[in-house]
């Protein structure tokens, strides 16, 4: 009865997952693999402006929640974007560093619109954001120690499991420390990867942002970062606040272009790495679609100049 | 379960409208007709989840207005100023100072 | 001789208690850099949290801001953010409790009719996300042979939802989201609501209270000889022929079978 993706494969789930088993790296090939080019947060405002002019746009990501409806407009615009586009599939509120279980219901959704809209790539927060039965709607830290490190393995096993597929682990953007932590971040987020096989989703202005309110340097930290494992990048704009002594605080608040000291970082990155896919995400005070382009663009014109067909690329590759 | 009062309409009356009712119908029109209701392809959310920080301003996380408290200062002032309200309600603000804790 | 290892590296108890409640002192274990202090950092989560929440309620009840205007909806909102924080991830299932809220809400009592309005702003949305069906095609009622149509029961389509009030809620929720123009309303008018989701296009119709008691008769499972019944029992002059056609053009069912119990 309802129109689905016939050009890109499969039939719809209906909730039955024909499960390919347990969970290997390898990824379907009925899904459409994310280019290592950029892409864009996809606002159903920009849908029109998107298909008439895409420019080098090379991917949309989504958050899964804003589809987990039964029916309705919000699936007719998802399946017009898939139709053109490879999608990115990112979750915001699975609550992976909470303690508790993972919402069963919640990750059936999850693997329902893997099956449906037969997503590139997967990704979820390193956060938590519900408490019993309380959503609090935002992505909250946890302290990076022993138990906190198993709970996350945990959940970052689950959710592989649930959903057949290697999930990517966003690092956070944070604004107050744990006096209990025992690790690094990068030091817990390696060994995530260790125990669960997972890839990171590597979000450079959560790193600068993180880096500026706790006093650390953002290059130091990409040196410890285990870029071999980053399998997606996200860019995004921040604002300034002060904290309690009235030095810098700033909050990852989506609302802006990408802060120039932030392309830095992304085009030092990239020229270690390589291309990979890179989000530009811009989810309150929406531009016109052109300025979200021309960030896409932005994005492409550091990719195309660290290109394997360019001299002095290195793969970075698993140790 | 049946009242004394119980309207039955005959099969015939029911038949009767039901063909008149089927003839008026006009589902391909509904979507024209409707046009100018809300339009909802591919338009912004409502209730959307989002992974961003909020605005700036931290005033409204953290004040602690309570309206129990006696501290509830605000008074409804959008677009019922336009509307005719019915017998002693023609005084809207008054009755709210009636209504609230001085 | 370095600290004991906390026994409970992550307390969300304790983080999350302070989200919503200003009052509580900021959670043990939070610190800034250096053992800097951390109250105005940790109001960033008590912001991004009370704020983000406030802003859904705006984005789901348009009209009830309108009618309150910006500083006494987000007050209002968020004592019942509050109150009644959301029990679902899914952002745009909040808000179902909201117009039970106002209802309850000394401040909004110069508004007799703001919680209707809520209800009604609260379908939209439920209709907006709800299962994807086709709506009835009428042929398949007029097939139904005419000895047996009295007994026949329709489903509703998933979208469907009928919202009554004392007071005229359709114009006034309409007036509030752009759809008619602003006027004065006489509010001893009762009026109800019909949402459905034709076309996947959500749409708000206007019933009388006998047309909303037939429509919603007909949801319950009554059949149809039942339903008119109720709806002439509420009105008299009720127009069977016009609200039926007014339903089945609004895509309000998705079925219809016949059955010989003639409603009786």
């Amino acid at each position: 009865m309802t129109s689905f993706l016939t050009p890109v494969g499969s039939a719809p789930a209906a909730g039955k997952t024909a499960s390919p088993g347990r969970f290997a790296a390898a990824t379907s090939i009925l899904e459409d693999a994310v280019p290592a080019g950029a892409g864009v947060g996809f606002k159903p405002d920009h849908l029109s402006a998107i298909l008439d002019d895409p420019g080098s746009v090379g991917f949309l990501e989504v958050h899964a929640e804003n589809y987990m409806g039964d029916g309705g407009p919000p699936h007719r615009t998802l399946e017009r974007v898939r139709l053109d586009f490879p999608l990115s599939l990112h979750g915001v509120c699975m609550s992976i560093g909470g303690p508790k279980p993972l919402d069963e219901d919640h990750l059936a959704r999850f693997a329902a619109l893997c099956e449906r809209y037969e997503p590139g790539l997967i990704s979820e927060h390193l956060a938590w954001s519900t408490h019993e039965d309380m959503f609090l709607n935002d992505l909250l830290p946890l302290p990076y120690a022993a138990e906190t490190l198993d709970h996350v393995c945990d959940h970052v096993d689950r959710m592989q499991e649930v959903t057949g597929r290697r999930m990517l682990l966003e690092n956070p953007a944070t604004y107050v420390l744990f006096d209990n932590s025992t690790m690094s971040e990068t030091d817990f987020l390696a060994a995530i990867v260790a125990r669960t096989g997972c890839g990171l989703l590597l979000d450079i202005n959560n790193v600068f942002v993180s880096a500026t309110n706790h006093g650390y340097s953002a290059r130091d930290y990409l040196k410890a970062f285990p870029l071999a494992h980053v399998g997606e990048i996200h860019l995004a704009g921040h604002t300034e606040q002060e904290d309690d002594e009235g030095a810098l605080l700033l909050i990852d608040s989506h609302n802006r272009p990408v802060a120039d000291p932030v392309w830095t970082l992304y085009d030092e990155v990239i020229a270690r790495t390589g291309p990979i896919p890179t989000l530009v995400e811009w989810d309150s005070d929406l531009p016109d679609w052109p300025v979200l382009r021309a960030e896409a663009e932005s994005a492409n014109a550091i990719l195309r100049r660290h290109a394997p067909s360019a001299p002095k690329v290195r793969h970075a590759t698993p140790a | 379960m049946s009242k004394a009062t119980k309207t039955v309409l005959s099969g015939a009356v029911l038949a009767g409208a039901v063909a008149a009712a089927v003839a008026g119908v006009n589902l391909a029109g509904v979507s024209d007709a409707h046009a100018a209701n809300e339009k909802c392809y591919g338009v912004s959310l409502a209730g959307e989840n989002d992974c961003a920080a909020g605005p700036g301003t931290t005033c409204q996380g953290t004040s602690t207005i309570d309206y129990q408290g006696n501290a509830w200062t605000f008074v409804p002032e959008g677009t019922c100023t336009a509307m005719e309200l019915p017998g002693d309600r023609m005084g809207s603000l008054e009755a709210l100072d009636r209504d609230l804790p001085a | 001789m370095p600290p004991l290892p906390d026994p409970a590296p992550i307390d969300t108890d304790a983080f999350s208690a302070g989200l919503l409640d200003p009052e509580r002192a900021a959670p043990p274990h939070v610190t800034g850099p250096n053992g800097k202090g951390a109250v105005k950092r940790y109001n960033v989560y008590r912001n991004n949290v009370t704020v983000s929440l406030i802003d859904a309620l705006a984005d789901i009840f348009p009209a009830v801001l309108k009618l309150t205007g910006e500083n006494f909806f987000r007050a209002m909102a968020r004592e019942h953010v509050r109150a009644h924080p959301p029990r679902s991830p899914l952002l745009f299932r909040y808000g179902r409790d909201f117009a039970d809220f106002i209802a309850a809400f000394e401040p909004a009592r110069p508004l007799p009719y703001l919680a209707d309005v809520a209800r009604a702003e609260r379908a939209w949305l439920t209709a907006y996300h709800a299962a994807d069906a086709a709506p009835l095609d009428p042929a398949e009622l007029a097939a139904i042979p005419a000895d047996q149509i009295a007994g026949a029961r329709f489903a509703a389509h998933p979208a469907f939802a009928v919202i009554t009030s004392p007071f005229p809620v359709f114009r006034i929720f309409s007036m509030n989201r752009d759809l008619m123009d602003l006027a004065p309303v006489k509010m001893d008018q009762a009026e109800a609501i019909l949402v459905t989701r034709p076309a996947d296009i959500v749409t708000v119709s206007h019933l009388t209270p006998a047309g909303a008691r037939f429509a919603d008769a007909l949801a319950q499972g009554l059949t149809l000889g039942e339903a008119a019944g109720l709806a002439l029992e509420t009105d008299p002059a009720f127009d069977l022929n016009g609200a039926l056609t007014a339903l089945l053009s609004a895509g309000a069912f998705a079925a219809v079978a016949a059955s010989d119990d003639g409603g009786d």
